[in-house]
């Protein structure tokens, strides 16, 4: 079948089952704009700026599981993208990016709107594409949607120049991908399947402490089952919040830098440390002398290069972990660990997430509250900063994809579009932003796009007038210097939700929250809901820069 | 701090030499040398990279590396018995009076005089890095004007070798 390849990539859009594109358009990708106008079956969502588009890719992506799918122009457009793409990089989310580029002839020649984004991009891709060859089109589009969707997913680029995506070709689907560089493991060594069955029999104390991986491997059942056979408290980070459930009694919480106490010391008594699709990030293990100290570490994951990467591993495994705890399981003997769990148990009592109820209204309180409101029931989309801890300490996940939070970039302003993205992708769920009011003013021209697509998003500002956390850093490590971080001015978050046609609503009490918030959240159609909080108030437990897991400072 | 030496096999693609270059800069790692060039087959180069570091460091680069989709097949060949090979082209001062002298020292080395000019001789020699390293300091006392030297090439000894399609170092079968 002869077509221009603007129109053989809208072609492989839909042979890949791509039901939603969200993008912006521009000069150097008009064919491709013009060949999706005859498309009936990709719906596109025009963003108001390329950054959102990315974040609601992304956003799509981690509450389907599918592959989110982003157009930009060259130059500006392709720009835009960059922080997005880092921000699904960083957290392993399977995205594919279509930029349009200026034609061939003009590449290297510094033409307008050109910019290499291949080159800009090589960091935090999986792969990219330039696209030289009109012909490869096919090919090149089917190996982007298996490296971003297989192995441990991730961004991938198509670059195409104008002229190329004009260019006619004789259309052909390949059936099957061939890449002989990328082979991802996906079933894990069967010797060191059985070395770790060996280990768990063995241990007295094992900790299970669970990543992203859980998620992107849809394997939060089989994590269950594994915690509960081998009875093991689980600690999730942050990324694998959601893959176990929050009012499980072998919850232990998030571990790490803002960590409950509990999960933190749990690690530093443990004498085995099962990690599951986790990377042992730095704000996880804070200090690598101090982590850990009595354990044998067990490494499960699907990148063979996070093993060893951070902390030794005894028992490095590589391969898929849904897989891998399937084939644990009947090798898992019942072993009483009743002395463990009271450990842990009073732990829990002695050392409980806290915070001072004082006259103001506490953000802290506002989450408890949420999760009254909801009991789990509603995809919660974060932005950056103390909000989104106090989130992960007091929101209890119950399912797997019900947290959308930037979790290794950090990147403020991924909240509200990504918000847009979870809202196509889980249709008829409640979606729920938690935002602060410096993230929520990076990318609010996406409530024109919320607006225009009929979404409800339910936007909860923890408004304090200031970078929250990094005021609390500067509390701690430049002894109350506090430089930029405080906000002498913001809108009327009320009346610039009415300018967008959206309830708003301002909460300065608990009682204003415990009144309002439940019909606010009821109430059909988009609504932003301004809490007045306190700027002194501080996320805590905190472990300091180079102190062990078992040395948080606390409140009171 | 061991120096080791990897033979890579990546795609013949554009960008592929930019890949693995941006890779050893971000995360870190130094390149001893490296060098490119195609192999036997027009759609696969082989890329011979020294690296030096510690056993941890070196595992890191060969994963980092094998992440990259297009490369193919990494061996740290350091692991085995190989020949390393290096071509130095080095142009030395030479005065007419000294120029016995300095033919001398280089038929010492086996190194060739491939161009002579009025106060300059020009050599080629290959060997592995301690006899390059060896003629560049005998001649260093007459002056060196210029030297290239293309970085180290290596195969493993034997039978066995690092190609497309078989397992790391696969062992032919009449040996």
């Amino acid at each position: 079948m002869e077509m221009t390849v603007a129109e053989a990539l809208v072609e492989c859009l839909e042979r890949e089952n791509v039901e939603i594109v969200f993008g912006y358009p521009g000069g150097a990708i008009l064919p491709v704009y013009d060949a999706l106008y005859h498309s009936t079956k990709i719906k596109h969502v025009l963003v108001r700026h390329e950054q959102g588009a990315v974040h609601a890719a992304d956003g799509y992506a981690r509450v389907t599981g599918g592959v989110g799918v982003c157009i930009a122009t060259s130059g500006p457009g392709a720009t835009n993208l960059v922080t997005g793409i880092a921000n699904a990089y960083m957290d392993s989310v399977p995205i594919v990016l279509f930029t349009g580029q200026v034609p061939r002839i003009q590449i290297g020649t510094d033409s307008f709107q050109e910019v290499d984004i291949t080159g800009i991009t090589m960091p935090i891709t999986k792969h990219n594409y330039l696209l030289k060859d009109p012909n490869k089109l096919p090919v090149v589009v089917k190996n982007a949607f298996h490296i971003a969707s297989t192995g441990r997913p991730g961004p991938v680029l198509i670059d195409i120049p104008k002229d190329v995506a004009q260019a006619k070709i004789s259309f052909k689907y390949p059936s099957t991908v061939r890449l002989r560089g990328y082979k991802p493991t996906y079933k894990g060594h069967p010797a060191q399947i059985n070395e770790i069955a060996r280990l768990i029999a063995k241990a007295r104390r094992p900790v299970i402490y669970a990543g992203g991986g859980i998620i992107a491997s849809n394997a939060s059942e089989e994590l269950l089952k594994f915690a509960e056979a081998i009875t093991a408290p689980v600690t999730n980070t942050f990324m694998g919040l959601a893959g176990f459930p929050g009012d499980h009694p072998l919850f232990l919480g998030m571990l790490g830098l803002h960590g409950t106490r509990y999960a933190n010391m749990a690690i530093t008594e443990c004498d085995l440390l099962i990690g599951l699709g986790a990377r042992f990030d730095d704000r996880v293990v804070m200090n690598i002398n101090s982590f850990a100290p009595h354990a044998t570490v067990v490494h499960i994951d699907i990148d063979p290069a996070e093993i060893g990467k951070v902390i030794a591993t005894n028992v490095p495994l590589v391969g898929d972990v849904k897989l891998i705890l399937k084939a644990l399981l009947p090798l898992i003997e019942k072993i009483d660990r009743s002395e463990w769990l009271a450990r842990i148990n009073s732990l829990k009592a002695v050392y409980p997430l806290s915070y001072n109820r004082d006259a103001c209204l506490k953000p802290q309180f506002i989450i408890e509250q949420l999760w009254n409101c909801t009991k789990g029931e509603a995809i919660i989309v974060t932005d950056v900063g103390q909000h989104q801890m106090w989130v992960a300490q007091y929101y209890h996940f119950k399912k797997p994809r019900t947290l959308v939070s930037s979790g290794g970039l950090g990147c403020m302003g991924f909240g509200l579009p990504a918000s847009i993205g979870a809202c196509f992708g889980a249709p008829g769920s409640n979606v729920i932003l938690v935002t602060g009011d410096g993230s929520i003013q990076m990318t609010i021209q996406e409530l024109g796009t919320m607006m225009e697509q009929g979404l409800s998003v339910k936007i909860i500002i923890m408004n304090n007038s200031a970078l929250g956390m990094v005021r609390q850093l500067q509390e701690y490590y430049c002894q109350g210097r506090y430089m930029a971080v405080n906000f002498s001015f913001h809108p009327d978050f009320e009346i610039l939700a009415k300018a967008y046609g959206i309830a708003g609503y301002t909460f300065r009490t608990e009682e204003d929250v415990v009144k309002g918030l439940p019909e606010a959240l009821r109430k059909p159609g988009p609504a932003i809901i301004n809490c007045i909080v306190p700027s002194e108030e501080n996320v805590l437990p905190m472990v300091l820069a180079g102190k062990g897991l078992d040395e948080a400072i606390d409140c009171g | 701090m061991d120096k080791h030496t990897l033979s890579v096999l990546v795609e013949n693609a554009p960008g592929v030499l930019t890949r693995v270059a941006g890779l050893f800069a971000r995360r870190g790692f130094n390149i001893d040398s490296l060098a490119v060039g195609r192999t036997d087959r027009d759609d696969v180069s082989r890329m011979t990279i020294v690296v030096e570091g510690d056993k941890p460091l070196i595992e890191q680069v060969t994963k980092q590396l094998h992440k990259l989709i297009d490369v193919i097949k990494i061996s740290n060949i350091t692991e085995d018995e190989y020949v390393d090979r290096e071509l130095v082209m080095i142009k030395v001062a030479a005065e007419p009076s000294q120029r016995v002298e300095i033919l001398h020292i280089a038929e010492i080395f086996r190194a060739r005089v491939v161009d002579l000019g009025r106060k300059t001789i020009t050599f080629e020699c290959t060997g592995n890095e301690g006899k390059i390293n060896a003629l560049a300091e005998s001649f260093r006392p007459y002056g060196i004007k210029e030297l290239v030297r293309t970085g180290k090439i290596a195969m493993l000894r034997g039978s066995k070798f690092v190609a497309v399609g078989g397992a790391q170092t696969t062992q032919l079968e009449d040996d």
